[in-house]
């Protein structure tokens, strides 16, 4: 009895000091499996943004949760339909990403959300934007290959950016296609560092292939 | 029993769990009351918290005990954070946060001036408008003249704004003044600026009411902001039939640093073999024209620039004179002009910035001017006065040197203050040779000393001040002017926004009008009063202006012994007053970008040799303008055009008349309305082009496609029995040009340029 007493409480104190990792891991996974129903409406991705922050700003050393945060903040720029409101919700995207890219440098996913922040501000206005914002998402596109060859996603959001420019343009599916392609050979072999790193993309590159057919 | 106990324990530890569990829960609002939703409410160093909902409610639960400290924030308010001590009483706190004033909030500053410019919100005109405009070919003031303040003055170049002749004008790059903007003066004939558009990242355009950073322009100030490094590296060739271009800009590898040049010749032979001019040419106009520059970026942040140019001109062309039939004026005009502009902002910390500029620049002018018989032979022998009088040769030797230096603070919120200093010096030598091969030279030296301090204070993001104040010294005059400006702005939760701006500017007389015979001569003045309301929203924009500008201590002239007019003193006045109207929408029409501009003017003066107070010959009553663009994707090709119209204006043959020792009106009428379309297209073959590495821009665009009859005032002969009328060289004009880009793909500045 004794001793199961103090199996029981070494169990216990085992589990609670292992609990701070295993909170974030719990915590993070929570909210990763809350992406699917956050795009559906900005406020549920204004939610989860501010609750990747929340464990960021605890946790204060771990790059994911701040990138996470600004991969909400991101897409919630894409889907604010008034444009006067897209800038500061980028900047927001903006100070959350550049603390992820302080903690973690060089990193080819951080550099995709660079580009989108830069392609969000583009889209208020492009006619005026384009010289600043339109290359600053291709550099940051650019970078993002190099820094790492097997990630799909710069891929994706490139052919993404080139199905819609129009044709006369250079743009269209034909030009989309190459780098769709890439981005699906490399969405095959790519396995995530672990099942906390990015992994999205895929749905919505075959998305864009059908739509290309 | 261990089963029991392990059961028991279990339950102990949810049991307490769910017995600690505190909500803490409260609504959050700015200092009006206003619910804020999406705030992030989290209790510091816990993963614990939640976001505010629309109505601005939040609630949320925790495990944890004892102190901790709550923070709210959101974008664009104050951040919010309050200790807290959690027990286990559920805990309720209402947070109130104060906006936080933000460029992306705040009210703009922006009466009586237009902005063009590529990244700021406020603006009404894009870089890429002003080349694109038809009717302006290119040039910077073209551009300008399709906005509301703007007269058509087609006689003479510059920018006739409000009432205000050209002179009243000033042009400014980097914060120095340009002297000498436009090419020489040519009779009858408006010139071009010489400074290429594609040099400017920014353009303010200010129709009166302009900052205390600025002086010496009584209508009107051009504030020009050249560009800091080129995108990439390029090479670029035009041709056309007006003449051969090209020139490089190198990025350095670290895209900290850039250096260039270009050089350009124009010769209009083949387009005046093609297209008749009224004036018989006997020097075709030439021009070369060349430009260099260095631009980096310093350790600490800062910019250097370095701007140089230089060109060389000629021209001649005959025309009849009216004083007696079969004689002409053969008019020639070589020109040699340099600019140097080198400017260092730089950070200073603590927000403090600097801004120090420096530019020099001469111009010489040589003109001479040959009464000749018709077979082009010079006359000899005596002519009467009123001939002789315009058998001379001039030469006139400039020197302008500037020394800037501003000063900026940054406080919190927007609130700035920027003070500093200007130094101007010009040296004008004139040396003028009469039909009796008599010289007179004079010199004409000023030393202008400016001091200003201006302070840019928001009170909210929706109410901002801007107060200012500029010091003048003219050695010249030895006299001080203090020149007041002030404006308001309010912003309505609309997003449209009301101004006002009000200021006082002071002017030196214009250097052909001296020397003056009056010791006490003092700055020529006006008070500009500008209310505007302008509202700027998914891609439309609207603005209405409604302006007042007083006249006072105006030049006038007095006859001096070679009959020159000069400055006697400070005697004249006017006004100026009138209703403008702005409207540009790219939304309602897809793939098209109109703006309508409409200017109502009224306005009279007394000034130089005016008898009285009259509506000057440069002022049209109603001035409007429609411009389109359309790009069509398909054909690669953009499509411009631009319609003005202008009422006529007054014209007045003026007369010394002995008998009142001072100028009579002799004779006065007002001039056909001004009507013209304007039409260009760029075709943009490569587009598209994947990989291509050169880039090619056709550009046609044609002034006056309906050839309608144009006057813009009317000379007299010296008797006053003759009178003819101020044409332009030529009913039409056509262009026709291609511009190559060497090294570069540009398609996707033209995709999104005309997206």
């Amino acid at each position: 009895m004794k001793k199961l007493l103090t199996v029981l409480s070494i169990c216990i104190a085992t589990i609670s000091a292992a609990q701070p990792g295993d909170r974030f891991t719990q915590a993070m996974k929570r909210n990763m499996a809350a992406f699917d129903t956050a795009f559906a409406r900005t406020e549920s991705l204004v939610n989860l943004s501010n609750s990747f922050e929340r464990i960021a700003m605890a946790e204060k050393t771990q790059w994911l949760p701040y990138y996470y945060a600004a991969f909400c903040q991101v897409n919630y720029a894409f889907m604010e339909q008034d444009k006067s409101k897209t800038d500061a919700i980028a900047d927001k995207a903006d100070q959350l990403i550049r603390v992820a890219d302080s903690l973690m440098p060089n990193q080819s996913e951080i550099s995709c959300i660079r580009s989108m922040i830069a392609s969000a501000r583009l889209m208020v206005n492009p006619m005026q934007r384009y010289m600043q914002y339109g290359q600053e998402s291709e550099q940051h596109l650019r970078n993002a290959m190099a820094q790492d060859s097997s990630n799909p996603r710069p891929y994706y959001l490139k052919g993404q950016a080139l199905k819609y420019t129009p044709e006369q343009f250079g743009g269209g599916c034909k030009a989309a296609k190459e780098f769709l392609q890439t981005a699906m050979d490399k969405y095959a072999g790519f396995v995530p560092a672990s099942e906390l790193h990015p992994a999205w993309g895929k749905p919505q590159v075959e998305r864009l292939m059908k739509e290309c057919q | 029993m261990a089963h029991k106990i392990l059961l028991l324990l279990v339950g102990i530890y949810i049991h307490g769990m769910a017995w600690s569990q505190v909500v803490i829960s409260g609504r959050m609002t700015d200092q009006k009351n206003k619910p804020l939703a999406g705030a992030s409410i989290l209790l510091k160093d816990t993963y614990d918290g939640t976001t505010t909902d629309s109505s601005g409610y939040y609630s949320f639960s925790t495990y944890e005990t004892g102190a901790h400290i709550l923070v709210a924030s959101l974008s664009g308010y104050n951040t919010f954070s309050k200790g807290i001590q959690i027990g286990k009483e559920p805990i309720k706190l209402d947070i109130s946060v104060k906006e936080l004033i933000t460029e992306l909030k705040a009210v703009v500053i922006t009466a009586g001036a237009f902005e063009a410019s590529d990244q700021k919100k406020t603006t009404v005109l894009t870089s890429l408008d002003i080349v694109t405009t038809a009717g302006a070919n290119a040039d910077v003031v073209g551009a300008l003249k399709t906005l509301p303040g703007t007269q058509q003055v087609g006689e003479s170049e510059g920018l006739f704004v409000r009432g205000g002749t050209a002179t009243e004008s000033k042009i400014y790059i980097d914060g120095t003044l340009v002297n000498n903007f436009f090419f020489s003066s040519l009779p009858g004939i408006a010139t071009r600026g010489r400074f290429n558009p594609f040099l400017f990242r920014g353009t303010i355009f200010s129709s009166g009411g302009y900052s205390a950073l600025y002086g010496q322009a009584l209508s009107s100030a051009l504030i020009l902001e050249s560009k800091d490094l080129p995108d990439r590296t390029e090479a670029d060739l035009s041709l056309s039939a007006l003449g051969i271009g090209g020139g490089i800009q190198k990025l350095g590898k670290d895209k900290k640093s850039a250096w260039g040049f270009s050089y350009n010749y124009t010769n209009l032979a083949l387009a005046f073999a093609l297209i008749k001019q009224r004036q018989d040419f006997f020097t075709t106009p030439e021009y070369h024209q060349g430009d260099a520059n260095f631009r980096f970026r310093t350790k600490s942040g800062g910019f250097i620039k370095y701007y140089g140019y230089a060109s060389w001109n000629r021209t001649g062309f005959r025309f009849a004179d009216l004083d007696s039939l079969g004689v002409k004026n053969a008019f020639g005009i070589e020109n040699l002009n340099t600019y140097q502009n080198i400017n260092w902002r730089e950070n200073l910390g603590r927000r403090w910035k600097s801004y120090l500029a420096f530019s020099f620049s001469t111009n010489k002018d040589d003109i001479n001017n040959d009464l000749q018989d018709g077979d082009n032979k010079s006359l000899s022998g005596n002519l009467p006065s009123w001939l002789s009088g315009k058998q001379y040769a001039v030469v006139t030797k400039s020197r302008y040197a500037q020394g800037r230096w501003v000063l900026e603070k940054r406080f919190s919120g927007l609130n700035s203050l920027r003070i500093g200093a200007d130094h101007f010096y010009s040296r004008e030598q004139t040396r003028f040779t009469a039909f009796t091969g008599q010289q007179f030279t004079e010199v004409f030296q000023d030393n202008l000393s400016a001091l200003f301090a201006e302070t840019d204070f928001y009170i909210t993001n929706q109410m901002a001040v801007r107060l200012g104040s500029r010091l003048e010294y003219s050695q010249l005059m030895k006299r001080w002017n203090i020149a007041p400006r002030a404006s308001l702005a309010y912003k309505f939760p609309d997003n449209g926004q009301a101004s006002f701006a009000y200021g006082l500017f002071y002017q030196n007389p214009e250097s052909r009008y001296l020397p003056t015979v009056n010791p006490d001569l003092g700055f020529a003045r006006a008070a500009h009063y500008i209310l505007q309301y302008q509202k700027i929203s998914n891609q439309r924009t609207f603005r209405a202006e409604l302006f007042y500008k007083d006249y006072d201590r105006l030049f006038k002239t007095a006859t001096g012994q070679n009959g020159r007019q000069l400055v006697a003193g400070n005697n004249g006045y006017g006004y100026a007053k009138g209703l403008e109207i702005f409207w540009r929408d790219k939304k309602t029409i897809k793939n098209l970008d109109y703006w309508v501009s409409y200017s109502y003017l009224d306005t009279r003066r007394d000034f130089l040799n005016y008898p009285g107070s009259i509506r000057p010959p440069f002022a049209s009553s109603h001035t409007a303008s429609l411009v389109l663009k359309k790009f069509v994707l398909p054909w690669k090709t953009g499509f411009n055009a631009s319609y003005t119209y202008a009422s006529g204006r007054p014209y007045y043959d003026l007369a010394f008349d002995g008998s009142q020792n001072g100028f009579v009106i002799r004779d006065q009428g007002r001039t056909i309305d001004f009507n013209s379309l304007s039409f260009s297209l760029n075709y943009l073959p490569n587009l598209g082009k994947q990989n291509k590495k050169t880039f090619l821009v056709w550009v046609l665009s044609v002034n006056n496609v309906l050839g309608q009859n144009q006057v813009f005032g009317y000379n007299y002969s010296f008797n006053g029995s003759r009178k003819e009328p101020i044409l332009p060289p030529s009913r039409r004009f056509v262009f026709i040009g291609c511009f190559f880009s060497f090294g570069v793909d540009r398609t996707q500045d033209a995709i999104n340029n005309n997206l």
